[in-house]
């Protein structure tokens, strides 16, 4: 474990650039450059559960598909448990669990325990720790009805289940998830979260997990990257993100009767976002204490009631989001 | 797992290996039907045609029934489902080889071997220990050397589409070529088959050796001992290819 002890996964400047063709006119071609990642460097240490956000084509599959050794990198450098994951892959396999939630990585056409089977001989498990962890994933996961039934019969929910217990049973140090709540009802997406939840507590697994459901990150990550444009926009706890994001926190007053928008003089930042009737909704800056501003539109306005709702994090993602967009 | 299921229609199974037994089998009885006009084949009798025919159908039935599946990677870098296959502690190519075995195309090593046996038995020729240890080598190394060109050409095809028809001129219409004396064809395509892709190592170079003939092109007698050297220089040559072409696979979007 030693020279791996601080950083599990190293990414320094890291960069894929894909040439893509396409016609214009009748025969002329163009080759355009996408730069899918633009130089990112974090670091990511053993046992930490880590999210990876950013809205469509902002190269989080990319990124993933390079920590795997599936893409070689144009530029920069990744290392995995000390590991060049293009030039050493087979050797990385057995280290990584990976699951892409739009595709399988099972035998479509054989019983999904099957395909368990040809893991346990292919990844060379012992066969006591196999049924171990196949007995554990089965009961964690619910797949006891399952594991007769052919992938391609499976439903969706149920594959990813499926899916997620196959990157699990040769004790993979590091876990990358590619969207794995896709398509999940309530319970199921419940019931994932507690297993990856328990996965990291009881093993130590390091997770990496790309989701554009919030909840998924909420419930499991204590670190958060963003990413937009193939580039790092921020990196650090949930909590930091409403600042970093220039979130808003909303009053909400109640009046005695309705009244035009409130208005209070020398105080721009604030301002009302709605009016239902009686009540009103302020908003303003979440790092702003609400004590001063309550007693400034008590005094002016006779008040009823009163609430403060704490910026969510979609807002403050779709905020974050939108203002590269307009960049 | 491919076998198994293979077996499990067994009619099927059998329907398609006799298909495939008749099919090339008709190669064959093609030579047969052109021995009942002529005597000779540029020069050669039935016996030694014959043995060009078994030794280049057997090695690459070999290659065949191992690699036969390769060709099916080309689809694999469309759709992106080589991800899969990168993700797995195994080599591509054994993942792929494995996964459609196809125990069919056993009935090319049949024939291919039938026919060797006869020109084994018919053949006139002095045998000594060099020449007997000469036919397997030239089995294994011509098996290597179809090796190569199965592997160079699913690298290609990491860079370029519909190569498998291209792939297939080498391997398919070269072991056709190599059923047939050297001296039947124009010396360009001879060298060509020397000096660029070099086929002309499976059998030619060799089985002239064996049936005391002149070696192609001129060439002196301890060429054809070369066989298994340029059979591993091929092979080393196409894994540098095939990581190449790993190295700029570049999945899919989603
Ligand atoms: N194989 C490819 N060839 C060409 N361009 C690609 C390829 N794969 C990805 N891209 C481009 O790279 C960019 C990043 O794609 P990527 O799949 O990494 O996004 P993502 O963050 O995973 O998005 P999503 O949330 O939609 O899954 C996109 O602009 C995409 O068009
Ligand atoms: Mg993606």
């Amino acid at each position: 474990m030693h020279g791996e002890a601080g950083a599990f996964i190293e990414l320094d400047g890291l960069e894929k650039v894909f040439d893509v063709r396409r016609r214009v006119g009748r025969f002329r071609r163009e080759t355009r450059q996408v730069r899918a990642v633009d130089g990112i460097s974090f670091r990511v240490a053993r046992g930490e559960m880590v999210g990876y956000i950013g809205p469509n084509g902002a190269g989080k599959s990319t990124t993933i598909k390079m920590l795997t050794g599936i893409l070689t990198p144009s530029g920069g450098r990744v290392r995995v448990a000390g590991i060049d994951p293009s030039r050493e892959r087979t050797r990385l396999a057995s280290r990584i669990g990976v699951v892409f939630g739009q595709r399988t990585t099972l035998w479509w056409d054989l019983p999904l325990i099957d395909s368990y089977r040809l893991a346990h001989r292919m990844y060379r498990v012992p066969d006591a720790r196999f049924r171990e962890n196949l007995d554990r994933c089965v009961e964690l996961l619910g797949l006891g009805d399952l594991l007769h039934v052919a992938v391609r019969q499976l439903s969706l929910g149920q594959r990813m289940r499926g899916d997620i217990a196959a990157a699990l049973l040769h004790d993979p140090d590091v876990l990358y998830l590619d969207e794995p709540t896709i398509g999940l009802d309530v319970i199921s997406k419940t019931r994932v979260r507690e297993f990856l939840r328990d996965l990291n507590r009881d093993r130590g697994t390091t997770v990496l997990l790309t989701t554009h459901d919030l909840q998924d990150i909420e419930q499991l990550c204590r670190r958060v990257m963003v990413i937009d444009h193939g580039r790092l926009l921020y990196d650090g706890g949930l909590a930091g993100l409403h600042e970093a994001g220039g979130s808003e926190r909303v009053l909400v007053v109640d009046l005695e009767h309705e009244a035009p928008p409130i208005e209070l003089a020398d105080e721009p930042s604030v301002r009302v976002t709605r009016v239902e009737g009686t009540r009103q909704y302020l908003a303003f800056p979440a790092d702003r204490s609400a004590a001063p501003l309550v007693a400034r539109v008590a005094a002016a306005y006779p008040l009823v009631d009163l609430s403060v709702r704490e910026p969510d994090i979609e807002s403050v993602i779709a905020k974050m989001y939108g203002e590269r967009a307009d960049a | 797992m491919g076998i198994r299921s293979q077996l499990t229609y067994r009619l099927s199974f059998a329907a398609t290996t006799f298909g495939n037994l008749a099919a090339t089998a008709f190669d064959f009885v093609t030579i047969l039907l052109m021995f009942s006009q002529v005597r000779a084949l540029g020069g050669f009798s039935l016996p030694e045609v014959a043995f060009l025919y078994g030794t280049s159908t057997t090695a690459f039935g070999l290659t065949d029934l191992v690699m036969g599946s390769t060709e099916r990677i080309g689809s694999r870098v469309r759709d992106g489902t080589l991800d899969v296959l990168l993700l797995r502690p195994a080599p591509v190519l054994a993942q792929v080889a494995a996964d459609r075995f196809a125990l069919r195309r056993i009935g090319r090593i049949v024939q291919g071997g039938a026919v060797l046996a006869y020109a084994l038995a018919a053949v006139d020729v002095d045998w000594d220990p060099v020449r007997v240890a000469m036919v397997p080598l030239m089995v294994l190394s011509g098996g290597l050397i179809f090796a190569a060109v199965f592997v160079v050409g699913a690298a290609f095809q990491f860079w370029a589409q519909d190569v498998a028809e291209v792939q297939s001129a080498f391997t398919y219409g070269g072991t056709t070529l190599l059923q047939y004396p050297p001296g039947l064809f124009a010396k360009d395509l001879v060298r060509g088959a020397t000096f660029v892709v070099p086929l002309a190592f499976v059998n030619w170079m060799p089985a002239l050796y064996v049936l005391r003939r002149p070696l192609p092109l001129g060439m002196p007698d301890g060429v054809a001992f070369l066989a298994p050297a340029v059979a591993v220089l091929c092979c080393a040559l196409a894994g540098l290819v095939w990581r190449l072409g790993i190295r700029s696979y570049r999945s899919t979007g989603s």
